[in-house]
């Protein structure tokens, strides 16, 4: 017995110095790493936000405040630019509207909140009304900062959207003007039906809901930017063509069929302009048509599979795409007439790039060490275009593709089989507070709303 | 020591008593006066031989029963306490045999299966279909390739011999490509390899409107797992009769 201590205490004598080695590694590696999206580097505002209280009796109050409540917490808690003071710390009593606030039990340690949302919710009949509050309680003489009611169906669905566009205030006010996204919308590919078919649901995972009914395989949705249509890619009576599908009228709308294995169709930020892959003329080439379908040009010409081109979303006047056209895939620059082609990645296997809000960088997949006995990680990076720097975001295995940044540009929504099947995950822009939104099925391709 | 062995034994004399005690109090039990003998129960056996036919054939059933006043075969009718007879069914039937006596009826059963007329000769297209899952061999890429290997070109020879024997067949080449990297990426790539294929065949006289190309990248797998053996299976261009 006494034999063995020996090599356990050297075991974790090494233990102990490869985790001191790995502390002095990261923060060398970490000089690399790029802050991006707006907020994301500045202190965290540190946010109170006690459950909403009942404002009547009504038998509903329970169901929709835990809904409405949840909705809230997790809106902003997502949003990552508050610090959120844990619920422990709260003063004892009910905060229901602005008499119920006794500043200093906020204001003062342990919550050491700088600011507090509060409120109440009520049903009545088949309407539910909140009131909502946003307070900075270390101001005592003028603590308003926001107040706000909302009226609408007494139903879950209706408590949630409620949360969300208070949340959404609330980040609009504290997170330098930009709009929040708790009101956006995520399309995606899932197989739960049995078929490949276009989904949505809402930003945070809640309301998953079937689109298409095809029955065939439909890959790559892509939303416009005013959220009226989605393109998409599906096989369709023996061929990959570009189909629309209007989410104001919910079926498909006529779209021309080009001939060839059409795919990965993009939106320009004004929404007139598609960017397509298209082997109609025996190769797969990327093309830019009106987005009627008309007025197809084609703006590549090298042999190898061009595919997955995107819009600048800032500029409109700039594609990223993903050449084969020295072997294993890359990703490449052009102005939206071709012209002036940069090679973005030289190494490895690099796919599925998108730009952020803001047009400064990409987000894209990378095997960076492709190749014999390298350990085939696919994970996402970000590169800022001006001076080719990138960041890792994802290391915790599996095979990590199809990222889309959201439009506050804080976020980012991708597939990862990390869990042991494809699904799909969030994370802020820097690559903290990963969490899966689906799992029933294999769900793929996120492509998040513009607004 | 000793005195201990003493308990011992007087414990198991005493309990040897008690249990001979206990045998001791048991009677016997007068045997029950014997039953009058029933009346013997029938026996009965069928069988047909063959027992598989096929249509317009004859099979012979066979019978034997013992102990039986009235045996009858249904559809057949009333028949002998054992014998045979040569039948031609029209279609598979089970045949029941019953013996009744008085001592019970018993039954046997036989079925005789009759195949159906074998299936009229195959037509001209039908075997035209057949030397196409013969002859035509799919084409095998490299990892992330779509040109055509030179180990694939036996494969190739052979089905450009096969398309020169039948000019007129319609087909279509898939391309297909293993799991790793992204869908839309492995689609293109599928397509290249179809189109690979397609050239090859033309140059090497296919007419090129016989020839339909169609990706599927990675999402018709032939093979599952993650190893190169079954991603090489996938790395391919598939070839599919009349479409």
């Amino acid at each position: 017995m006494r034999g063995n201590v020996g090599p356990f205490i050297s075991r974790k004598k090494l233990h102990t110095a490869l985790i001191f080695a790995l502390c002095v590694v990261i923060p060398v590696g970490a000089q690399d790493w790029i802050r991006t999206g707006t907020g994301l580097g500045v202190e965290k505002i540190r946010l109170a936000v006690p459950d909403f209280n009942p404002s009547a009796q009504d038998p509903k109050n329970t169901e929709l405040l835990k809904a409405f409540n949840e909705t809230l917490w997790n809106d902003l808690e997502n949003a990552g630019i508050f610090d959120m003071v844990s619920k422990s710390f709260y003063p004892l009593g009910p905060v229901g509207t602005p008499a119920d606030v006794k500043f200093e039990g906020w204001s003062a340690p342990p919550p050491n909140a700088a600011m507090l949302a509060f409120g109440n919710l009520g049903a009545s009949g088949n309407g539910m009304t909140v009131q909502g509050w946003l307070y900075d309680v270390k101001n005592v003489t003028s603590p308003q900062v926001l107040g706000k009611q909302y009226q609408d169906a007494a139903t879950n669905d209706a408590a949630r959207l409620t949360a969300h566009k208070f949340a959404d205030e609330i980040i609009f006010r504290l997170g330098g003007g930009i709009q929040g996204i708790a009101e956006t919308k995520v399309y995606f590919v899932s197989s739960r039906s049995g078929h490949k078919e276009i989904w949505a649901m809402d930003y945070d995972g809640a309301n998953q809901h079937q689109i298409t009914h095809l029955a065939s395989i439909s890959l790559s949705p892509r939303v416009s930017p005013d959220g009226s249509r989605i393109a998409f890619s599906s096989l369709n009576k023996g061929a990959w063509e570009i189909l629309m599908y209007s989410l104001e009228l919910n079926r498909l709308v006529t779209f021309p069929r080009f001939g060839g294995t059409n795919l990965s169709p993009s939106w320009s930020p004004d929404g007139t302009k598609l960017a397509l892959s298209s082997s109609r003329s025996g190769d797969p080439e990327l093309y830019i048509a009106d987005s009627s379908g008309t007025n197809l040009k084609r703006i590549t010409s090298f042999k190898g599979p061009d595919v997955s081109p995107v819009f600048n979303r800032k500029t409109g006047t700039q594609i990223a795409w993903v050449s084969g056209r020295t072997g294993l895939p890359e990703i490449y620059t052009a102005e939206a007439d071709g012209t002036n082609v940069q090679q973005i990645t030289n190494q490895g296997y690099a796919v599925s790039p998108t730009w952020s809000p803001n047009g400064q960088f990409l987000v894209f997949s990378w095997m960076r060490h492709y190749g014999p006995g390298a350990p085939g990680a696919q994970d996402i990076y970000i590169m800022d275009i001006a001076s080719k720097q990138w960041v890792q975001l994802t290391h915790d295995g599996g095979r990590n593709d199809f990222p889309c940044w959201s439009p506050d540009g804080r976020h980012i929504i991708f597939q990862s089989s990390r869990s042991g099947s494809e699904q799909i995950w969030t994370m802020l822009a820097d690559g903290t507070g990963q969490k899966q939104l689906t799992s029933a099925g294999k769900n793929t391709q996120p492509n998040w709303s513009w607004k | 020591m000793k005195q201990r062995k003493l308990k011992w034994v007087t414990l198991v004399f005493a309990l040897g008593a008690i249990m001979m005690l206990g045998a001791c109090k048991k009677k016997p039990a007068p045997p029950p006066p014997p039953p009058p003998p029933p009346p013997a129960a029938p026996t009965a056996s069928l069988t047909a031989n063959p027992n598989t036919i096929d249509k317009g054939q004859s099979t012979t059933l066979t019978w034997e029963t013992t102990n039986a006043t009235d045996t009858s075969i249904d559809t057949v009718g009333a028949v002998q306490p054992s014998g045979s007879q040569s039948i031609s069914p029209a279609q598979s039937t089970t045949y029941t045999l019953t013996a009744k006596g008085p001592g019970g009826t018993q039954t046997a059963t036989a079925r005789v299966t009759v195949n159906a007329p074998p299936p009229p000769p195959p037509q001209a297209n039908a075997t035209e279909e057949e030397l196409f899952s013969q002859n035509v061999k799919d084409v095998y890429f490299d990892y992330d390739k779509s040109d055509i290997r030179p180990d694939q070109q036996t494969s190739l020879q052979a089905d450009l011999q096969f398309f020169s024997q039948h000019p007129s067949v319609n087909f279509s080449v898939e391309g297909h490509c293993d799991e790793r990297g992204s869908t839309e990426y492995n689609l293109a790539l599928g397509d290249s390899r179809a189109n690979a294929v397609r050239n090859a065949l033309v140059q090497g006289g296919v007419t090129a409107d016989h020839v339909k190309t169609i990706s599927y990248g990675k999402e018709k797998p032939f093979c599952s797992e993650s190893n190169e053996a079954c991603w090489q299976q996938n790395r391919r261009g598939h070839f599919v009769y009349g479409k």
